[in-house]
C-alpha cells in the first residue's frame, strides 16, 4: 500500500515519531507515531498501514489505515480502510467503513446545518 | 448458576472433538430476527437514539443507523475480553479474567444514557468472570425503558456453534457473519480451550431461560422469542 500522490502532501515516515501539536494548511500522510493533536482544518489527514496515533484529529478528510486513538472530528468525510483500528468518537458528515476494520466508539454523522450551528 | 453452565462447559469441551486446524472462510447467512423487529419500531423515532452495538465493528450498522440520524457507538467486547493483560488468578489460583479492570477499560459510558443495546451473542461466548458484571453495567449504562437484545443458543446447538457477527440488513433482518479470529493472539488470556477455539470465538455455555430470567432479574420486563435455528432472542425492558 503506497502514500496518495498529492503536489500538497507533507509525509511523515515510519521512523518518526512527535510529540505535541500538529497543525498545517496541506494534506498530511503519517506512517509514524504522533501524540498530541493533529488540525488539518481544510486539509486531509491519512493515517498509513505503520502510523500510530496517538492525538485528536481535526481535518478536512480523514483516511485510516493505521492506529488511532482519540476523536475524529471530519468537516467531509471519514475513512476507515480494512486495516484500521480506531478508538474514540468520529464525528463527520460521511463515513465509509471497509470489512475488517475495528472501531470502538461512537458515531455521529452531523449534516452541513449540524456543523454550521456548532452543534 | 455457576456449577450448571460450567457442567455445559464441561460437557462442551469432552464433546467437542479436536481443534480446529485451518481457518474456514466466513460466510455469510441471512436470518429473520423478530427480535430486531420488535425494536424496529423505535427506529423511526424522530428523536435520535442513542444505540449500543456490542458486536464487532459492522458497517451495515452504523450505515444503518446513521441514515435514520441515530447515534451509533460499537464497541466490541469478545475481542476486548483477549487483552492479555486481563488475565489473573482467582482464590483458587485459577486463571480467570479481572472484571474490575476490564469495566474500567470498557462500557464507560454514563449512566442511562442508551435506548437500545444489541448485546447480540456476546453472553453465550463471553468469559464466565465477565458475563454479570457487564449485564450489570449494561442494566446501569441503559435509560430506563430502553431495550437491549441478546441471542442465546438452546442446548441443541451443540458446542461448535460458530460465533457470528450480525448486520442488519432491514427491520427484521440480520445478515450472520462466522467470526475467523485472524491471530493466535486473539486467543484469550485464559488459554485456547477456555476462550477461543483455533479460529473462532468458543461457545461458553447455554443458558436454560431460568437462567436468562436471573441473568436479567433487575430489568423491569422480558420476552422471549423462539427462533428455528437453536436459538432464542430475548428482549429486556429496563
Amino acid at each position: 500500500m503506497s502514500a496518495p500522490l498529492s503536489v500538497d502532501l507533507a509525509q511523515i515516515g515510519k521512523s518518526v515519531v512527535i510529540k505535541g501539536e500538529l497543525s498545517g494548511s496541506e494534506d498530511l500522510y503519517v506512517d509514524g507515531q504522533v501524540e498530541g493533536s493533529i488540525a488539518l482544518k481544510g486539509n486531509s489527514l491519512t493515517v498509513g498501514p505503520h502510523g500510530q496515533i496517538k492525538a485528536s484529529v481535526e481535518a478536512k478528510g480523514v483516511i485510516v489505515q493505521g492506529k488511532l486513538e482519540g476523536n475524529i472530528t471530519a468537516s467531509d468525510r471519514v475513512e476507515l480502510r480494512r486495516t484500521a483500528i480506531v478508538t474514540g468518537d468520529v464525528s463527520t458528515q460521511r463515513i465509509s467503513i471497509e470489512e475488517g476494520a475495528y472501531l470502538k466508539g461512537k458515531v455521529d454523522i452531523q449534516g452541513k446545518a449540524e456543523k454550521a450551528a456548532g452543534k | 448458576m455457576a456449577s450448571v453452565t460450567q457442567n455445559f462447559m464441561k460437557l462442551f469441551r469432552s464433546s467437542g472433538g479436536g481443534q480446529r486446524e485451518t481457518a474456514q472462510p466466513a460466510q455469510k447467512l441471512t436470518r429473520r430476527s423478530s427480535g430486531l423487529g420488535e425494536l424496529s419500531r423505535l427506529w423511526d423515532s424522530e428523536t435520535p437514539l442513542c444505540v449500543l452495538d456490542l458486536g464487532s465493528t459492522s458497517p451495515s450498522n452504523i450505515r444503518f443507523f446513521t441514515e435514520r440520524a441515530h447515534k451509533i457507538y460499537s464497541e466490541d467486547l469478545l475481542v476486548a475480553s483477549t487483552e492479555p493483560h486481563l488475565s489473573t488468578k482467582d482464590e483458587q489460583g485459577n486463571v480467570v479474567l479481572d472484571s474490575r479492570k476490564f469495566l474500567a477499560e470498557n462500557l464507560q459510558y454514563p449512566a442511562a444514557h442508551f435506548d437500545v443495546v444489541l448485546c447480540w451473542n456476546l453472553p453465550d461466548y463471553l468469559d464466565e468472570s465477565l458475563v454479570r458484571p457487564v449485564m450489570g453495567r449494561l442494566w446501569s449504562v441503559l435509560k430506563p425503558g430502553g431495550m437491549l437484545l441478546a441471542f442465546f443458543h438452546t442446548k441443541d446447538a451443540g458446542p461448535d456453534s460458530p460465533c457470528y457477527r450480525f448486520h442488519i440488513l432491514d427491520k427484521d433482518a440480520l445478515e450472520m457473519q462466522r467470526i475467523v479470529l485472524k491471530r493466535e493472539a486473539r486467543r484469550g488470556p485464559t488459554g485456547a480451550v477456555h476462550t477461543a477455539i483455533a479460529d473462532g470465538f468458543r461457545l461458553q455455555r447455554v443458558f436454560n431461560n431460568r437462567h436468562i430470567e436471573t441473568l436479567f432479574r433487575d430489568f423491569a420486563s422480558i420476552k422471549f422469542f423462539l427462533a428455528r435455528d437453536n436459538v432464542r432472542e430475548v428482549l429486556v425492558v429496563r
